[in-house]
């Protein structure tokens, strides 16, 4: 055994190598962007670890599965069975005014809203570099995700894909502090950009003027500026307003509606303006 | 047989890399260890011919593709904590194993560190506390790697 190092280049050499070629690899990726295509290639070199790590939590869910009693079963059905009933009733009010809508929409010349393709993905992973928020979905290319896709939950929208695998994708949530989303408050209709703030509860509006109309409460929607989210869909509700004149804009914290710490089931969205996928399956679509 | 004893130290590093993105709930997540970090600091010390800076950088590149960050942060971090641990092995290894937890300890909060600049210099990150937690963890954890893998070490008398 050799313990001196005789073979090769030196500990100082071998470091310098790799520090140049970290900081080559941070600029080309970072600066110029020149793994945009690799990382599809990358990702799913790598995609084995992701499985085997999201393998006990499968385990865990399935003999809880089957561990759950009939009793606890037989309850969950009576409440699932209740909220659709109470679904169903708001869904035949919704219908009703959503018919009402196109065509006022239509005597108004505006452009009626189309329905749009969706597609259910589950969470494999949750990124925990605490820099960034990210999750990985286990849906990829060959389902047609496409890159800047919207995803939601049951409660409103949770980020956009930030990278596309052949059978997973990465998610940036709007939690993260690079993400910003175009919202629109439902109350006034008035504008805003809202940012991640890193936590993943929280996010903040900026550049609010302090004569700006905004209060606790105020809903935010997606105002579908950008072209990247769809229209309408809940964003955060405002939960404080602090109006500090020395400051020069107003700092108004949000709260995301989607619930990101626990998301489990995710909504896939293909609005019209998406690169559509050369076959349209219509498995999850609705009509 | 043969074959296991050659891709041990791989074996090892991707068991870590498993553990280091297995889904946790967020409340725990905080208190993760910096796996990777520690099961190479292990091999660094014990067999520092076989793994050294090259193994690092190449383990920071899966880190970066694993975690989504740019790539070269990792790797770049991960060379220098690892470099620090090679160029002092033959004093760490006589330390006991409560001063080289001590000395893991510090390696991890340079880790650290050395992300949260480069972070800092790539999107305006702000840092925070809690983000340290893994330094304490990691040191928690450090005697009980060094026991595994050792008995590992010995076991298939890897050299």
């Amino acid at each position: 055994m050799d313990t001196i190092f005789t073979r090769g280049p030196s500990l100082n050499i071998r470091l310098a190598l790799a520090l140049a070629m970290s900081v080559m690899l941070i600029v080309l990726d970072f600066k110029l962007d020149a793994f945009s295509t690799t990382r599809v290639l990358l990702n799913s070199l790598v995609s084995p670890v992701q499985y085997l790590a999201n393998l006990p939590g499968q385990l865990l869910n399935a003999s809880a599965q089957r561990l759950t009693s009939q009793q606890a079963l037989i309850e969950e059905n009576e409440q699932l069975t209740n909220r659709l009933l109470l679904q169903n009733e708001k869904l035949q009010r919704f219908e009703a005014l959503e018919q009402e809508n196109t065509e006022l929409r239509r005597l108004l010349d505006a452009p009626v809203r189309q329905n749009m393709r969706k597609m259910v993905a589950e969470l494999m992973a949750v990124d925990n570099t605490p820099y960034s928020q990210q999750i990985v979905i286990n849906k990829g290319a060959i389902d047609g995700v496409y890159l800047g896709q919207s995803i939601l939950d049951e409660r409103g929208i949770v980020g956009q894909v930030m990278e596309v695998g052949t059978t997973n994708s990465r998610v940036l949530l709007i939690s993260d502090v690079t993400h910003s989303i175009p919202v629109r408050s439902i109350r006034n209709n008035s504008r805003f950009i809202a940012s991640g703030s890193g936590a993943i509860d929280e996010l903040y509006l900026t550049h609010v003027a302090h004569s700006a109309d905004i209060r606790e409460g105020d809903v935010l929607v997606s105002s579908g500026l950008g072209d990247v989210f769809p229209e309408g869909y809940p964003v955060a509700e405002v939960i404080q307003v602090v109006r500090d004149e020395s400051r020069p804009f107003a700092q108004v914290t949000i709260a995301p509606s989607a619930r990101l710490n626990r998301l489990k089931y995710l909504l896939l969205l293909w609005p019209q303006t998406s690169p559509q996928p050369d076959e349209q399956e219509e498995e999850v679509a609705d009509d | 047989m043969i074959k296991v004893r050659h891709y041990t130290i791989a074996i090892t590093l991707l068991i870590a890399m498993v553990f280091q993105i297995i889904p946790v709930p967020v409340q725990v997540d905080l208190y993760r260890p910096d796996w990777v970090l520690i099961v190479l600091s292990y091999w660094v010390m014990a067999l520092p011919h076989r793994a050294n800076v090259g193994v690092a950088f190449t383990s920071g590149l899966a880190l970066d593709i694993l975690l989504g960050t740019a790539m070269g942060v990792h790797s770049f971090a991960l060379s220098i904590s690892i470099y620090v641990l090679a160029a002092n092995y033959q004093r760490l290894r006589n330390y006991s194993v409560w001063q080289q937890a001590v000395i893991i300890g510090v390696v991890s909060a340079l880790y650290h560190s050395l992300l949260f600049w480069l972070l800092r210099l790539l999107t305006d990150v702000t840092f925070r506390f809690e983000e340290l937690w893994p330094v304490l963890t990691s040191m928690a954890l450090w005697p009980w790697i060094f026991w595994l893998l050792r008995k590992v070490r010995r076991q298939l008398r890897i050299t």
